[in-house]
């Protein structure tokens, strides 16, 4: 287990490492010019070789990549072009909003689709479990920004009940406020999730329904809920897991479109502006961010696999049926 | 009084094909009957059948009385008592039939702690018991493996131990051994039958191979399309079999028991 664990934190830097070359290349090979946003239009050469300078933009890349990678490793993600502030402070800031956001979320579509994956499977012969295997297949074709907006329609213009949107500039100082303002967004990204979970959840279950070992159990004496509890619900969290794994990673990733969609000052539309803005440090610093985050879920993922499943332990295949 | 007496019992698919086709056959105490066929001709699901767990969506009509229960409509929880009490059953596949995300020793464990009411040390002790019952060495090792940490042999004596641990008056052994090599397979055949002769159990012993049920039953009776076609002594449906289905089945055993002998002989 320690080796395992030192080899796969030795592939997570590499992973990172590798990615920030990417980041940073890829980002200079896309149109535009940063000095442009700190100039106005029309400005001469020299204001704009003056911008240049004043950011570092100047340098040779293997420079500034230099730059950006010894600022990283003292902890520090360097200075927003546009604003002139730290990039850090405001990531953290905007991960306040991000990571509640995200996490509810996630645990909101692993209390429904795990219930509602289970009965699709278990019941699929009722129309009610028929029902379920279909709403599922109807949300995965559901892009969120149209939940989103259904859900404020509803929820927020018509019934007056939650906030459309926008986080209270406080944040958290105000957790009635901030908590209420989350609702409509976690909803929506837990309910287009669990669109998806729920169908990786029923075909594990049916796995399970159909296997030996379940039989055996009940051969032997088991009641159904037993054989379930005790072999059943392990054995179909292996592979649910790696989903899961994926599908928080990607929420994290997608949190854009339901921030934009909410008006949420998350991580999410702090890279929208970056962008906009061809505000390297800032593009950089949250790409990196997510990058590494992405990283740690898809190793926790892995971890707890392992931890369930001896085959994979030993490096056998088949961990996965 | 038997301890195992099925009349007449048909088995359905949902669309309502036959797979087992008014089938009859009873067990006295402590008796041994082979169930043979070629595959595919209904032994497994007469099997699950007598446990009240056929696959979803299949159905059976006629009577199953296991002991003192009719297996043929009974209630879930009705089944549920009857499982491992009255019979316990030892499945084809031995990779499968085992969990395999949970060590060996708490598998056993399970059966024998609800049947014995054990915990604890006492538990632990009965599991270590049970696996050197089934003679498999270094029990305690055993017991900490996990089921593919062990070979396909001790894999089925684990099965057998966990269906033993029940104490089931009636032993319903599926293919125990097709899955295995003949060398293992022998030695796990003549396992089976010392260990149920010991407790005076009775077998229901399936397999597709007239050799092998020879060597644990005295009764066949011999199933082809879901239909029982012939039923005797094994002596007698060895030496004289009367239905040309039978004779197919005898001829293949002969034939592979005389190229064993003669490959052992050179
Ligand atoms: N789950 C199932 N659904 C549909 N048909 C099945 C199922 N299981 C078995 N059968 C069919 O029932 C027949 C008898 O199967 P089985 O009892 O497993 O045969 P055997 O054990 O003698 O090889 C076969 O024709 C098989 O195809
Ligand atoms: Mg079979």
């Amino acid at each position: 287990m320690a080796r395992y664990l030192l080899r796969r934190f030795a592939f997570l830097l590499v992973s990172l490492a590798l990615a920030s070359v990417v980041l940073f290349v890829l980002l200079r090979m896309l149109p535009g010019d940063p000095a442009n946003a700190l100039t106005s239009v029309g400005a001469s050469a020299e204001q704009i070789a003056a911008a240049r300078e004043s950011i570092g933009s100047d340098k040779p890349l293997p420079e500034q990549f230099a730059h950006w990678i010894g600022q990283l490793v003292r902890g520090d993600l360097g200075t927003s072009f546009i604003s002139s502030l730290p990039v850090g402070p405001e990531v953290s800031a905007r991960l306040n909003v991000t990571l509640p956001l995200t996490a509810a979320a996630f645990a909101l579509a692993v209390l429904i689709a795990v219930p509602a994956g289970f009965v699709a499977a278990y019941r699929r012969r009722t129309w009610y479990g028929a029902l379920l295997s279909g709403i599922s297949q109807l949300g995965i074709a559901i892009p969120v920004f149209w939940l989103g907006m259904i859900l404020i329609a509803v929820f927020a213009l018509n019934a007056r009940w939650l906030p459309a949107g926008s986080f209270p500039p406080d944040g958290w100082a105000q957790p009635g406020e901030a908590s209420r303002s989350l609702v409509l967004p976690v909803v929506t990204i837990a309910l287009v999730m669990s669109a998806s979970l729920i169908r990786y959840v029923r075909s594990a279950t049916l796995d399970v329904l159909d296997s030996d070992y379940l039989r055996t159990a009940r051969a032997l004496g088991s009641s159904f809920g037993q054989a379930m509890w005790r072999h059943g619900m392990r054995n179909a969290s292996v592979p649910v897991i790696s989903i899961l794994g994926i599908e928080l990673a990607s929420t994290l990733l997608g949190a854009v479109v339901v921030e934009s969609v909410f008006a949420l000052p998350g991580l999410g539309s702090m890279l929208a502006t970056g962008i906009a803005q061809h505000d390297y440090p800032v593009i950089q610093g949250v790409l990196f961010i997510s990058t590494l985050a992405v990283l740690i879920i898809g190793f926790a993922a892995d971890l707890i696999q392992r931890i369930i499943d001896p085959r994979l332990r030993a490096g056998l295949s088949g961990g996965v049926r | 009084m038997s301890i195992l007496d099925i009349r007449d019992l048909v088995i359905r698919t949902a669309d309502g094909r036959t797979l087992v086709d008014h089938l009859s056959l009873s067990l006295a105490p402590g008796e041994r009957l082979g169930l043979i066929g070629e595959s595919g001709s209904g032994k497994s699901l007469t099997s699950l059948a007598v446990l009240g767990l056929l696959p979803e969506g299949m159905t059976m009509s006629g009577s199953i009385e296991l002991g003192d229960t009719q297996i043929v409509g009974a209630s879930e929880r009705q089944l549920i008592r009857v499982r491992g009490h009255d019979a316990a059953i030892v499945f084809q596949e031995p990779l499968t039939a085992l969990d395999p995300l949970m060590r060996v020793g708490r598998q056993i464990a399970e059966p024998l702690g609800r049947r014995r009411g054990l915990k604890g040390t006492a538990l632990k002790r009965a599991v270590t018991a049970a696996l050197e019952q089934v003679r498999l060495p270094e029990p305690e090792r055993i017991a900490r493996a996990f089921p593919h940490e062990i070979s396909g042999g001790q894999r089925q004596r684990v099965a057998l131990a966990m269906a033993l641990a029940c104490d089931p008056r009636l032993l319903i052994a599926d293919e125990p051994t097709t899955a295995l090599d003949v060398t293992v397979q022998s030695e796990l055949l003549d396992l089976l039958d010392a260990l149920v002769r010991e407790r005076e159990m009775a077998v229901l012993f399936v397999s597709h191979d007239l050799a092998v049920v020879a060597k644990v039953a005295e009764r066949v009776l011999v199933l082809k399309d879901g239909r029982a076609v012939e039923e005797g002594a094994v002596r007698d449906i060895v030496n004289a079999p009367r239905e040309q289905y039978t004779k197919t089945l005898v001829d293949s055993a002969r034939q592979l028991e005389s190229a064993l002998v003669q490959r052992s002989g050179r």
